[in-house]
């Protein structure tokens, strides 16, 4: 059963219930369930029960506005006041940062409720969640099953239905791709749309928040209350946000759907592409105009990203020193004993191998070959998409090339946990906004579609996925999570 | 002559005067508790973004145009990646490729050497922004090392000079002219004492004549302008000798000792980091119009040159009282303020503020600033000398007093009866008792020794305690005498 935060508002507008029980109901869930699933680093009840009754007060004075009193998850990548902010790293096991994240800030001004801060990849560096220090994650739809990631507890507590509506981050994928493996809706918005202050940083020139919902009705009114300039970031840009919830029933008739050849190519899974062939044919029965488009420099992608993004997180993690917070060494007999040790029992494989990679990306004599020639490649694949976009709308492609793969299966193989996000990562590289709904099932795992818009073009690739959403009911199927 | 050539590059530091620091909103001031102006952005919590202060930016390019030099139209802040426990973001912001200010120059008087006394233009390479790191504390804490964050993220402009410097003096002007300048600018505090400007040296030497430079050392921790120029001197001493021996100099970074008078290898290049630098994606390029330059440029205050120039044409002062009085901004305010008292006595205020007060500042060390008489003071004392009320002389003890703290010139000149006397009939009786008690030093003088004369002024001045009007004094014992 999917109950959809647009039913919890209404039904909270309408006294059927009060915020503080279906914040106990999630709750109540998360408790049975969260053993299982590993969704959850931390639960914060009481918090959370508090914030609800609060809730309840301001929506009792008729202040209230759309999200008051909706209960919702928040990645334990956002800094929380007061409350532990792990990155699923066993350096940050001990940290409690002394300020929110802006994201957080907008919401608890929203009137949301935190139920607590879900499980991740460590640092948000992979693909399956199966990098975090507290564990892997179960998908819900098949716990043998990886939920994706990095965002993989966020997208498997909505899911499991455990919150209604999560934060996630992205920087290569990390909203989409988990949100496709977990048949949900997610979105990352266009880079410098969300703060990111107070995310704690991996890719600081690839990453976004965004929402995961249920709906793209519920990821619009997510979106909303996270987005605007925060003069606290540099990078996020001082632009007017639309209202995305306005446009969403707008008729599609006519709107150009690109297809890049270069996503449906070799490597996508034959059962994933039968199922989006099949929702190709739902938006040509919208009236969508499908246009065959080529993105050439795409298969740079992969090669690109993996050079800018440990670099910069090999740099954006020298903080974690061992020496202000987090995890310190016992007895360090020197300065350098204290960093060595500090940061080889503080951080996982996956965060080192790509600390090593970034600094030698970095390094006198191979930036030029590495760093400076990834940025200039970047600016091909940005290009692709300013060009794609005078031709088409939206673009459309398949999330990922298959559905999720089994817990261990790909742990061994970077390459291909990195091939996970083929799809994805390019629009991070061109800062482009992007989403995932579910369009199908294949081997009776969800299939995420992806919508890409142009710059600042929330509202028009929510609109083409509520519209979709109008006719479809993939996203209401909900998995039998014991 | 030696055989040898010094050669001189600079790396200046200078605090940029903001009250917040350059990426966060925690003030600047020196002297707080440790750790009490470090917020989360300075302390590196996981999470924080850099904002940019955009003051700097303008303090940058006002010393960028005063500098003559290009203004970077687009600067990017770079990362440089470094372990270190005051470094609390493991990387330091700075600018690497694109600086916020390009080549430009500057001109000195040179102090040695065979064109002493001309003037030398000294290259700058570039000036840069960027953040200073914390402090750590090694000897507050038995077997640790404590961190002090309250100076990290303090902006700075490094200011990197040409090679051009060719002595210890040489490069002690520079830095006094660029010290100077940065105050003039009141972009920089200049103090040294507190770090607010810092000078690092690069010093090399080679045989004269050859073009190519000799591996040079960088001397660190340097923190007055004396200890510039005898560091350089012995770092030069130093590395003669060991190429005379048939070492090699070592290019590395070398400590000054002011106690011991020695510089000490701090690291070598070898060891040193490979920083890593890149763009810093948290920053935008900072973006600077002609329109933004313009402005600034039309807003700066008269530069030391042009004052120096004006003292010199508009005031008729030498060209080495002009300069001497402009070698501060503080001076020069100094005089400037006391030249609109005293419109027409510029000659005698240049002699006294360039003599007796400089000298009673230098015995005090003290800058002009702190002295304990101020401008309006100084006047009042000029003008008695002027109305007749005190001589020249007498002049001198009402400053010393003043300097003392016993008052203005008229209150010490009432009190202790310092007031000159210009009553004829008591200048008359002062006369006629010395004329009285020397009758053989009287007969002398008619005898044709006209010498005697300053014999009895002396003798007639100290009757009066300095008080008699000297010229009276001369004019009435002549008659005296004569008759």
């Amino acid at each position: 059963m999917t109950i959809t935060i647009k039913q919890l508002q209404k039904g909270l507008a309408d006294k059927q219930f009060s915020s503080v029980e279906i914040t106990q109901d999630y709750l109540n869930k998360i408790n049975q369930k969260n053993i299982d699933l590993n969704c959850f680093i931390s639960v914060t009840g009481e918090l959370a029960l508090k914030q609800a009754a609060s809730a309840d007060a301001v929506i009792a004075s008729g202040k209230g506005s759309v999200l008051t009193g909706i209960p919702m998850a928040h990645k334990d990548i956002f800094c929380t006041d007061g409350v532990k902010t792990s990155c699923g790293s066993k350096m940050l096991d001990n940290f409690i940062a002394p300020y929110d994240a802006t994201v957080i800030e907008k919401f608890n001004r929203s009137g949301t409720v935190m139920l607590g801060k879900t499980n991740l990849d460590e640092f948000a560096m992979g693909s399956s969640n199966e990098n975090s220090f507290y564990g892997s994650v179960g998908n819900p739809w098949d716990t043998s099953r990886v939920p994706g990631g990095s965002s993989g507890g966020s997208a498997a507590a909505v899911a499991a239905r455990l919150a209604p509506g999560a934060t996630g981050t992205d920087t290569g994928g990390s909203i989409r791709q988990p949100a496709a493996l977990c048949g949900i809706t997610g979105i990352k918005p266009t880079y410098g749309r969300v703060s990111r202050y107070g995310i704690v940083a991996f890719g600081s020139s690839l990453e976004q928040a965004g929402p995961f919902a249920h709906t793209a009705e519920d990821c619009a009114l997510l979106l909303q209350s996270m987005s605007g300039f925060d003069p606290r970031d540099s990078t996020s840009v001082d632009q007017a946000v639309p209202n995305f919830s306005v446009d969403l029933n707008k008729d599609i008739a006519g709107l150009k759907i690109g297809l890049p050849k270069e996503f449906f190519a070799d490597g996508l899974d034959s059962d994933v592409a039968t199922v989006i062939e099949t929702a190709i044919s739902e938006f040509r029965k919208l009236g969508a105009e499908i246009v065959d488009i080529s993105l050439p420099n795409m298969g740079l992608s992969i090669p690109v990203y993996y050079v800018v993004a440990p670099a910069e997180c090999s740099s954006n993690l020298s903080r974690m020193d061992g020496v202000r917070f987090g995890h310190q060494c016992e007895n360090p007999i020197d300065l350098e004993d204290l960093y060595k040790r500090s940061r080889s029992e503080g951080f996982g494989e996956e965060v080192k191998r790509r600390i090593m990679i970034g600094t030698y990306a970095l390094s006198a004599g191979y930036y030029d070959a590495y760093y400076l020639k990834a940025q200039r490649l970047r600016r091909l694949i940005k290009q692709d998409y300013v060009k794609a976009f005078e031709q088409v709308d939206v673009i459309l492609c398949p999330t990922t090339p298959e559905v999720a793969f089994k817990r261990g299966e790909k742990t061994d193989d970077p390459i291909n946990m990195y091939l996970q996000d083929i799809y994805t990562l390019s629009l991070n590289l061109a800062g482009l906004p992007g989403m995932s709904i579910p369009a199908g099932f294949s081997q009776s795992m969800p299939v995420g579609l992806q919508l890409i818009g142009n710059y600042f073009e929330e509202s028009r690739i929510l609109n083409t996925a509520h519209k979709f959403q109008q006719v479809t009911d993939w996203h209401l199927k909900a998995p039998e999570v014991k | 002559m030696s055989r040898w050539e010094t050669v001189i590059g600079l790396e200046i530091h200078a605090q940029l005067a903001t009250s917040s620091k350059i990426f966060s909103g925690a003030s600047t001031a020196y002297g707080a508790e440790p750790n009490t102006q470090a917020c989360a952005v300075d302390l590196g919590l996981p999470g924080v973004l850099p904002v940019l202060n955009t003051e700097v930016v303008n303090m940058a390019i006002k010393f960028g145009v005063s500098i003559g030099a290009e203004i970077g139209k687009r600067s990017v802040f770079d990362r440089k990646n470094y372990f270190y426990p005051d470094s609390p973001k493991g990387y330091q912001i700075s600018q690497l490729e694109l600086p916020i200010v390009g080549v430009g120059s500057i001109n000195i008087t040179l102090q040695d050497g065979p064109n002493e006394g001309q003037p030398k233009t000294i290259g700058i390479t570039r000036a840069h922004l960027e953040e200073d790191a914390g402090k750590s504390l090694h000897e507050a804490f038995p077997s640790h090392t404590g961190i002090d964050l309250n100076r990290a993220g303090t902006p700075l402009l490094e200011i990197v000079s040409d090679p051009d410097m060719r002595s210890a003096k040489e490069a002690v002007a520079y830095a006094r002219k660029i010290h100077s300048l940065v105050r003039y600018l009141e972009i920089c505090d200049g103090n040294m004492q507190e770090g607010s400007f810092r000078c690092d040296a690069n010093v090399s030497v080679r045989p004269m004549g050859q073009t190519e430079l000799g591996t040079r050392a960088e001397l660190k921790n340097i923190n007055s302008f004396r200890f510039l120029e005898r560091a350089i001197n012995y770092e030069v001493e130093r590395q003669i000798e060991l190429i005379e021996d048939g070492g090699t100099v070592a290019q590395e970074t070398r400590l000054y000792d002011s106690d011991k008078h020695e510089t000490r290898s701090m690291r070598s290049k070898e060891e040193a980091n490979d920083y890593r630098y890149f763009p810093d994606p948290d920053l935008l390029p900072v973006i600077v119009t002609d329109e933004d330059i313009e402005i600034i440029r039309n807003n700066l205050p008269e530069l030391p040159e042009q004052k120096c120039q004006r003292f010199i044409s508009d005031l008729g002062l030498s060209d080495y009282n002009a300069e001497l009085l402009t070698s501060s901004r503080e001076l020069a305010d100094y005089f400037e303020t006391a030249l609109a008292l005293a419109p027409d006595q510029s000659k005698l205020l240049v002699n006294w503020i360039l003599g007796d007060l400089s000298g009673a500042l230098n015995r005090s060390d003290l800058d002009i600033q702190s002295s304990p008489i101020n401008a309006a003071m100084l006047v009042t004392l000029l003008q008695r000398i002027s109305d007749n009320t005190i001589s020249g002389k007498i002049a001198k003890e009402v400053f010393e007093a003043m300097w003392q703290g016993e008052g203005s010139a008229d209150s010490i000149i009432e009190s202790r009866g310092l007031k000159q006397i210009t009553d004829s009939s008591a200048i008359e009786g002062l006369i006629d008792e010395v004329i009285a008690a020397n009758p053989n030093q009287v007969a002398e003088f008619q005898a044709g020794k006209e010498k005697m004369l300053g014999f009895f002024v002396g003798q007639i001045m100290k009757q009066s305690k300095g008080k008699a009007n000297p010229g009276q004094v001369n004019q009435m014992l002549r008659d005296k005498l004569k008759a």
